[in-house]
């Protein structure tokens, strides 16, 4: 990619470059946001649903993961998948995969802390009704979670947004290497040290309209889903 | 069919239920009536097996099956029509049962966007896909407009008249009137009197029963 040229440039001109990075960067976000609502989801609405001895401590520490340092889940993961960490033999330090873990980490805590809120608020509102009608625990947790679905779509993109924002985890177990996991923040981190600011700032444009079109596509689809589903 | 037998239930320090002993036998509807807080809904939700009692015991004669329709039923987030299949147990009767029930034109419609006495009558459907032998009501019509009260009484009629066992509270004496087979008057969480209809209604045989009807304010 030139440094000499600017983002709009780049956009007009259908740089193979920058839609490389804009690709990578989408599918690393999107299928962590994807893995964490897979573990986050059913995580959440178990703790909604259940009532065990420290259920208190669990729920402030959940909440307490929303706020987790990228660098340091960058960190831990780094050590994990290094040669000599744990899971070292997978062989996937410096990949798109190594990116979607550390980035499923920090995002898994956000969808699974707010969907608890928000399946805990709808069992009050069913507790009595489902117990009536002698709905089995799993069924329960299916349908509370499929009558929060458009609730849960909010969670959902708080997590992708903490995905696609994200900059210090994906550096460090993905290296930023060229063509292969420079992502979006990374190639901005890359730009604005190399002073190369209005690229830096370009990037970040395109980055955030990313993040709007995204936000507003699942708007529009909440709000159709609402009215024709109540 | 359902006997309590010295229940009680008792919350911290208040006492819902007082020693309650009440048989419900098979027939027409047996109404619940009393002030608020008389305990009308907590003999409801102890039948429905939604709360314990503190002491004593409910006895069913046979399999407890038993279906509720609360006052402020919570419509699921789907169409009428999945609200009743998904009570349902054994062969689907959806589209039966909205007929009962006058909501076979709304089938489609998202539950949530009925009126409230469209979702009374989807609440009492979905009840009824249970196939329940005892069916409680808890005060079915309150807040509803004459209209709304008059297809939801017809059902009740129809459910009674296919041999399930209605079981409701009321604070519209009229009400009773019109559905009641036997009258059980609740007041402080215990009964006061308990009689067949014609009896209760033109010769209470309590003073309260009878200040009750007058219209009187029973503290």
């Amino acid at each position: 990619m030139p440094d000499d040229v600017s983002a709009l440039d780049l956009v007009l001109t259908g740089d193979p470059a920058l839609f490389a990075i804009v690709r990578l960067a989408l599918i690393v976000s999107l299928s962590a946001a994807f893995v964490a609502a897979m573990i986050g989801i059913p995580l959440g609405a178990w703790i909604a649903l259940s009532s065990f001895r420290g259920r208190d401590a669990v729920i402030v520490l959940l909440n307490a993961m929303m706020g987790l340092p990228p660098v340091v889940v960058g960190l831990v993961v780094y050590l994990a998948l290094s040669r000599s960490g744990p899971l070292g033999s997978w062989g996937i330090l410096f990949t798109p995969q190594a990116m979607v873990i550390a980035q499923a980490i920090l995002v898994t805590p956000i969808i699974a802390a707010l969907s608890r809120q928000t399946i805990e608020d709808l069992w009050l509102e069913y507790r009595d009704e489902l117990t009536a009608l002698e709905i089995g625990p799993l069924r329960r947790v299916a349908t509370l979670v499929w009558d929060a679905r458009f609730s849960l779509i909010t969670a959902l993109l708080a997590g992708f947004g903490r995905a696609a924002a994200e900059v210090g985890a994906v550096i460090i177990v993905g290296g930023n290497i060229e063509g292969f996991t420079r992502t979006m923040t990374t190639a901005i981190a890359l730009e604005t040290s190399k002073g190369n600011l209005p690229l830096a700032i370009g990037l970040g444009l395109v980055l955030i309209a990313i993040v709007v079109v995204v936000n507003a596509l699942a708007w529009a689809f909440r709000r159709a889903a609402e009215r024709l589903s109540g | 069919m359902i006997g309590f037998v010295e229940v009680t239930v008792s919350v911290g320090t208040v006492t819902l239920l007082d020693r309650l002993t009440l048989a419900i036998a098979p027939g027409a509807p047996t109404v619940l009536i009393g002030p608020n807080g008389a305990g009308k809904t907590t003999v409801l939700r102890a039948a429905m097996g939604l709360l314990q009692p503190t002491s004593g015991r409910i006895v069913w004669d046979g399999e407890p099956r038993r279906a509720i329709v609360f006052q402020r039923p919570t419509m699921l987030r789907r169409s009428a029509a999945a609200n009743v299949r998904y009570a349902s147990v054994g062969a689907d009767r959806t589209r039966e049962l909205l007929e009962l029930v006058g909501l076979a034109h709304a089938a489609d419609r998202p539950a949530r966007r009925l009126s409230s006495g469209e979702q009374q009558r989807l609440a009492l459907a979905r009840a009824l896909a249970r196939d329940p032998k005892v069916l409680f009501l808890d005060e079915p019509t309150a807040s509803l407009d004459p209209a709304s009260t008059k297809a939801i009484e017809d059902v009740i009629r129809a459910v009674s008249a296919r041999g399930i066992k209605v079981v409701m509270s009321t604070h519209d004496l009229g009400e009773a009137r019109r559905l009641a087979g036997e009258v059980v008057l609740l007041h402080r969480g215990r009964i006061v009197e308990a009689a067949a209809a014609p009896g209760f209604f033109d010769a209470p045989r309590t003073v309260e029963a009878r200040r009750f009807m007058a219209g009187e304010l029973l503290v």
